[in-house]
């Protein structure tokens, strides 16, 4: 994974509707990028449903939240139909999975990223990161808010 | 919006407020109305009391009834029926629209214009949220998640229910 203290890569991808989405377009506010395997799996509907319960309570710490996997905007659009999300979902689509790998979080074996958030902070710079063990776990919505807090 | 404190805690432990059940070694279990895994794994729960104490977790994006169900158990609650609206409600998810509980307030023989009028105040909406956040502070991710002595508990380590 990406180190903390490190310029966040900057990237281009587009989001659910196909609009162009960059960290950089939320500069002098706060970004999590929420890295997660798959559209519809169960472990990420559980994950995306439950920030999305308190994505307002995200916001109003001057957090985006953006999530990112390497599904198309297709996909991501069905998605977010289905569980009511309102988060923006990025697709690393093509060249498959490569602002993941740029990230630390690639997951070659698997073909999809793993399951991390990534704090950038009003400056550019990854404040905080938490990669979960297996892809299975999910990190609580509890992580985002102690990252929030504690800077 | 009201900011609350959403950074990591311990599961509070079952305490006057918390809707209570049975005797015995406690569980707290966060579940959603809404979700058909809880409603599959109550009968396990309940067989595996103990005490419960259970705690609203609805996921809303997910379940979009689920807030409604809740509310509706505490109003039920306040005349003393909350396990009653509970077990009825996951004993049977295909019926969870507004007519199909007054038909349930009905069969438990409750007051329908009072369970109206509760299942609507604020305070009901607010103490959902509170069992729902602090689940939530506890890493909850997925329901239901059963506490034991402050631990998450799988629930394949609870006993199988006798047939």
């Amino acid at each position: 994974m990406i180190e903390p203290g490190t310029e966040a890569p900057e990237f281009t991808l587009k989001d659910q509707d196909g609009m162009r989405v960059s960290p950089s377009d939320f500069r002098g506010g706060k970004v999590m990028l929420c890295f997660y395997p798959a559209d519809f799996s169960p472990a990420c509907s559980d994950q995306l449903s439950i920030y999305q319960e308190v994505l307002g309570e995200i916001e109003s710490r001057g957090a985006r939240l953006l999530g990112i996997s390497v599904d198309s905007i297709w996909s991501h659009r069905a998605f977010r139909e289905q569980l009511g999300l309102e988060i923006p979902l990025l697709a690393d689509f093509h060249p498959k999975g490569e602002v993941a790998a740029r990230y630390g979080a690639y997951l070659e074996e698997y073909g999809t990223s793993n399951r991390s958030l990534v704090l950038v902070d009003e400056t550019g710079v990854v404040e905080w990161v938490h990669e979960s063990p297996t892809p299975l776990e999910i990190p609580g919505a509890n992580l985002i808010f102690d990252a929030l807090a504690d800077r | 919006m009201n900011v609350s404190e959403l950074t990591s805690a311990t599961v509070p432990p079952a305490g006057p407020e918390d809707h209570v059940r049975g005797a015995g070694a406690e569980l707290i279990v966060y579940a959603d109305l809404g979700c058909p895994h809880c409603a599959a794994s109550w009968q396990r729960i309940v067989a595996a009391g103990g005490r419960i104490a259970f705690r609203h977790f609805p996921v809303a994006s997910k379940h979009p009834r689920a807030p409604a169900l809740h509310a509706a158990a505490e109003a039920a609650g306040r005349q003393d029926a909350f396990f009653a609206m509970i077990d009825s409600l996951f004993a049977d998810r295909g019926h969870v629209d507004d007519p199909h509980l007054w038909k349930r307030v009905e069969a438990l023989g409750l007051d329908l214009d009072r369970f109206e009028a509760d299942r609507r105040d604020e305070a009901v909406a607010a103490r959902v949220r509170r069992d729902f956040e602090s689940g939530l502070r506890a890493g909850v991710t997925g329901t239901p998640a059963v506490f034991r002595e402050a631990r998450l508990v799988p629930l394949q380590r609870l006993p199988e229910p006798s047939m």
